[in-house]
């Protein structure tokens, strides 16, 4: 194997795997290492740069990454990833005269951003700084999009979702609420220099079932009744309710359910349970509100007297997959009839663009969505960006701040005549840890604790009130011992190979058995000959150059390193030591010019 | 202070027919200096006491004074164990034997405590086959006391500060060969290819078991001109690489190598030596002797299993004592009374 180039900014970001798989890139070890210091100001604006929302993604963030923090790798759970970054959010001292403003003076380029979720909050956040004219148009009477629509305040209390999306209207963007786009073409005929559109992907998909006409009135697209919900239109539903899917808007409609009426709430899903697209503590929350999650069940009709819907009735299934793992649903013969006064239907949602004249120079590609450059994107009307749900299809909140930042970036570029192919390379440093003798600058002890729950309010109460917060938080203690769980992965060893003298004191010391002296191979042959053999393909290997006493290799599997920094402990030479790596996405208006990855380090 | 270790393990890692895992023979965390070749042997030790399937708490561990005799803190933590007077590990060993014979014994001791202070009770430990395995970490200084010259290091290298050693140095697997060990070898801890392998062996062998491992001291032994220092190690060692393979267990080659040679050991396992030269026989002590001065002239270091004598009477056949452990006999037995001393009195009369 060739020897490993550190140099490269993404050998060691992809050693970090939560901030590698975090859409934003948001450096989590680092604001964890800030709340558990009790700097949660701090540890707020290393997210807020970063996420620009981190009180909301706080409590509603899809986490993708939990699943891929090394500690689930060692034991059984994560870091509450999520649930600290509340923390930093909660108590937090004031931010506002942290946070960037407007300059007095605009630099006289105006920009409309359509939709305002957190895409197009995001663009405005970058740019606005910069003298961009942002006016934001959105037909509902606050900002937010789909964030205050579709996130029931039982999870996300509106103050928070106010105070965070305020952070940047009070940047001078000119707000248009209670406006509804209904053509491109006359926002793009009143001058605007760049438009960015940030609409999601507003519509439900609904089931076309016998049945579905006829009782119209007690049946529902969720996210069109969690929007109805939110905005107080709708404050009551039926005893018996059935809500059809399983992701979680499923799940929020039939927590909702649960507060506006409903006692026998039940979720019927098609496919199998370990495939259910809901994240698996959106379904405990749901479970613990005595909600049955029904699994392997095909609606087959909706069931009514004279329009006055009964129940509907499901065909039973099993699910079997043919070699190549397709999956099949199987009629068993069996048929289910559950009763029903009014039934959710939350299974799936789509992107839709009737606004959109199609002769503006936009391409329009399979599925009817407009042609967007994954990495600018920009439309093929180049003065046209999309962003979040409305460039690709339904995904998430950081997802969506994530296509903010990128389009920022583009569209700061374009306003300036350059390339929008031509992207700074992300920021990083490289700094030793070594603070003296046993001395490390971060807690390298490993705590052995469990993960930590977050303490709810009892049942009852929640269900009394749709908009009493569920989750408490953690509070300040356990927060402290929750954070001390993190592995501080972005504290980086360092492998200097002309220092070692091959004494074998690391591969002695390393408790999960991670580095080895071997002659090189080509990888495959190398990850098996290995102390312990290195399956996981996604971890990488550090291979240094060959050694100058037996020219053999050090080869680490990064894969279930604790960065206990015990090889750099033991290490007589230094040839190991931790350093901490600190690795940020470029912004829009960076003056940085080089444009080749680049590493300072110590 | 960060000092700890944690206490995850690779989630694949082993377990052996015991259910053991490799942790489960670890030790308190070393207070060596980084880099101590000691460090390397107690891992040896770990490693093969694991994959042996010996009970932890089956082994007596013993050791005299200095760094070397500081490790048996570092490994086996469920093991009996005992760090005695300088030098004087073996007469521990001795008494510790046999009164329990079913233990397994592992000394560890240093160049200092077994070539200088210990010469005597070493020289008598091995003449009498004392059933163990005896470790010598030889890193040719005192390192416990700021690294003065031991009676191991070679005539005419110099000591950290520049000093030249003006006296001729003991070699002590030579020593062993000629006053009658049933086991020698020579390792180096820097090769836990060969090292674990070799200790495997030296457990399994029923007899004196010497194992001089070469153990460079960083802080004070491990300069250019040193002959006990890495690089030295890894330029002058001539090693003859070493399998161990347990009873029951096919025997299969790792190493490409015309002039091998098969040892069955008493229990039935077998090790294998991959010599230097087919006219070595390692079952004599003439050619041990011969193949170790050989490559000694030539700068080398010759390592792996030197010299073996299988079947040898081990000191308890030798004073023909009795089968069981002394804690599993009761009083009458142990002490049979006055009718048994008159006898024994009348005896030597």
């Amino acid at each position: 194997m060739k020897a490993t180039d550190t140099k490269d900014p993404e050998y060691f970001h992809k050693v970090v795997d939560c901030q590698y798989a975090c859409p934003a890139h948001t450096p989590v070890p680092e604001y964890i290492r800030l709340i558990a210091a009790g700097r949660y100001t701090d540890a707020y604006m290393v997210n807020w740069e970063s996420n620009v929302f981190p009180g909301i993604l706080g409590r509603t963030c899809d986490r993708p990454c939990e699943p891929a923090c090394r500690r689930g790798r060692i034991e059984e759970e994560a870091v509450a990833i999520c649930r600290l970054k509340r923390v930093a959010a909660d108590n937090k001292d004031e931010v506002s005269h942290l946070l960037p403003t407007a300059p007095a003076e605009g630099n006289g380029k105006r920009i409309a951003l359509i939709g305002a979720g957190p895409a197009s909050l995001t663009v405005a956040r970058d740019l606005a700084p910069l003298g961009y004219q942002i006016d934001l148009y959105d037909d509902q009477p606050v900002g937010g999009g789909f964030m205050r629509s579709q996130i029931p305040a039982f999870r996300l209390p509106p103050e928070v979702l106010n105070e965070e999306v305020d952070y940047i209207l009070n940047m001078g963007i000119r707000q248009h609420f209670q406006t509804y786009v209904s053509s491109l073409k006359s926002v793009l005929q009143q001058g605007y220099n760049a438009v960015f559109i940030g609409t999601g992907a507003p519509r439900g998909s609904d089931l076309d079932i016998p049945g579905r006409e006829a009782c119209d009135k007690s049946i529902h697209v969720g996210i069109d009744w969690l929007a109805s919900v939110a905005f107080d239109h709708v404050n009551k539903i039926g005893k018996r309710v059935l809500v059809l899917g399983g992701g979680n808007t499923a799940m929020d409609c039939c927590r909702t359910a649960r507060r506006v009426g409903g006692e026998d709430v039940k979720v019927v899903v098609r496919s199998e349970f370990s495939r259910m697209k809901a994240s698996a503590w959106e379904i405990e929350d749901a479970a613990a509100e005595d909600i049955p999650i029904i699994n392997n069940h095909v609606p087959k009709e909706f069931v009514h007297e004279d329009g006055v819907l009964k129940g509907m009735r499901f065909t039973v299934v099993d699910v079997v997959y043919d070699a190549d793992g397709n999956r099949e649903l199987v009629p068993t013969g069996e048929e289910v009839f559950f009763e029903a006064d009014e039934v959710i239907i939350a299974i799936g949602q789509d992107n839709a663009f009737p606004w959109i004249e199609r002769n503006l120079g936009i391409e329009f590609g399979k599925w009817d969505m407009p042609v967007v450059d994954k990495t600018t994107f920009q439309s093929t009307l180049k003065k046209v960006f999309l962003g979040g749900d409305a460039a690709f299809g339904p995904e998430n909140i950081i997802t969506a701040v994530a296509h903010g930042h990128q389009a920022a970036i583009s569209i700061d570029l374009f306003l300036k005549g350059e390339r929008v192919e031509n992207r700074l390379a992300p920021g990083v440093t490289l700094v030793s840890q070594k603070m003296g003798v046993h001395e490390w600058s971060y807690d390298s002890e490993v705590s052995n604790d469990d993960r930590y729950p977050v303490p709810h309010v009892s049942k009852e109460k929640a269900l009394r009130d749709r908009k009493l917060e569920v989750e408490l938080g953690f509070d300040i203690d356990v927060a402290y011992q929750e954070a001390e769980r993190c592995l501080n992965c972005d504290v980086q060893t360092v492998f200097t190979t002309s220092k070692c003298i091959e004494c074998d004191a690391c591969v002695d010391i390393c408790p999960t058995d991670c580095i080895n002296f071997i002659h090189n191979d080509a990888e495959p042959a190398l990850r098996q000959s290995l102390r312990r053999p290195a399956k996981r393909m996604d971890q990488d290997l550090y291979v240094s150059n060959a050694l100058p006493q037996t020219k053999r290799v050090m080869v680490k599997d990064e894969d279930v390193c604790l960065h206990c920094g015990l090889c750099a402990e033991r290490c007589p030479t230094g040839a190991w030591d931790m350093q901490r790596f600190f690795y940020s996405v470029t912004k829009a208006g960076s003056s940085c010019k080089q444009s080749s990855p680049s590493m300072t380090s110590s | 202070m960060t000092f700890v270790k944690p206490a995850f393990r690779h989630p694949d890692a082993p377990r052996n027919e015991l259910g053991r895992s490799r942790q489960d023979y670890e030790g308190g965390l070393s207070t060596l200096c980084a880099g101590c070749g000691h460090d390397s042997v107690s891992a040896a030790i770990i490693d093969a006491c694991f994959e042996l399937n010996i009970e932890p708490h089956k082994v007596a561990k013993l050791s005299g004074i200095g760094c070397s005799s500081k490790t048996p803190a570092y490994f086996l933590s469920g093991s009996h164990s005992f760090n005695s007077v300088h030098g004087r590990m073996p007469s521990v060993a001795t008494g510790a034997n046999l009164a329990n014979r079913d233990l397994i014994y592992i000394g560890i001791s240093g160049d200092g405590d077994t070539a200088s202070i210990g010469l005597g009770q070493f020289a008598h430990v091995v003449r009498r086959n004392l059933n163990m395995t005896y470790i010598v970490e030889n890193n040719g200084c005192y390192g416990l006391t700021k690294g003065q010259d031991s009676a191991t290091m070679d005539t005419g290298t110099p000591n950290k500060k520049g000093d030249l050693n003006m006296y001729s140095p003991i070699d002590l697997a030579r020593l062993a060969i000629e006053i009658g060990a049933t086991f020698v070898g020579r390792s180096f801890s820097g090769d836990k290819q060969q090292l674990i392998p070799l200790i495997k062996a030296a457990i399994s062998h029923r007899g004196f078991a010497l194992l001089d491992v070469v153990s460079p001291c960083v802080t004070f032994n491990n300069h250019g001109e040193s002959t006990k220092s890495y690089e030295h190690m890894r330029s002058a060692n001539t090693d003859m690489p070493v399998d161990f393979v347990p009873m029951r267990q096919e025997i299969t080659a790792t190493y490409d190598s015309g002039a091998t040679c098969e040892v069955c050991m008493h229990d039935g396992s077998v090790v294998r030596l991959y010599k230097q030269d087919n006219d070595y026989d390692i079952e004599d002590r003439q050619s041990a002797l011969e193949a170790t001065s050989h490559y000694a002239k030539e700068g080398k270091i010759l390592t792996g299993l030197l010299y073996i004598q299988r079947d040898s009477e081990e000191l308890h056949d030798v004073l023909d004592t009795a089968r069981r452990p002394l804690n599993s006999m009761n009083e009458q037995q142990l002490c049979p009374g006055p009718r048994f001393l008159d006898s024994i009195n009348a005896g030597l009369r």
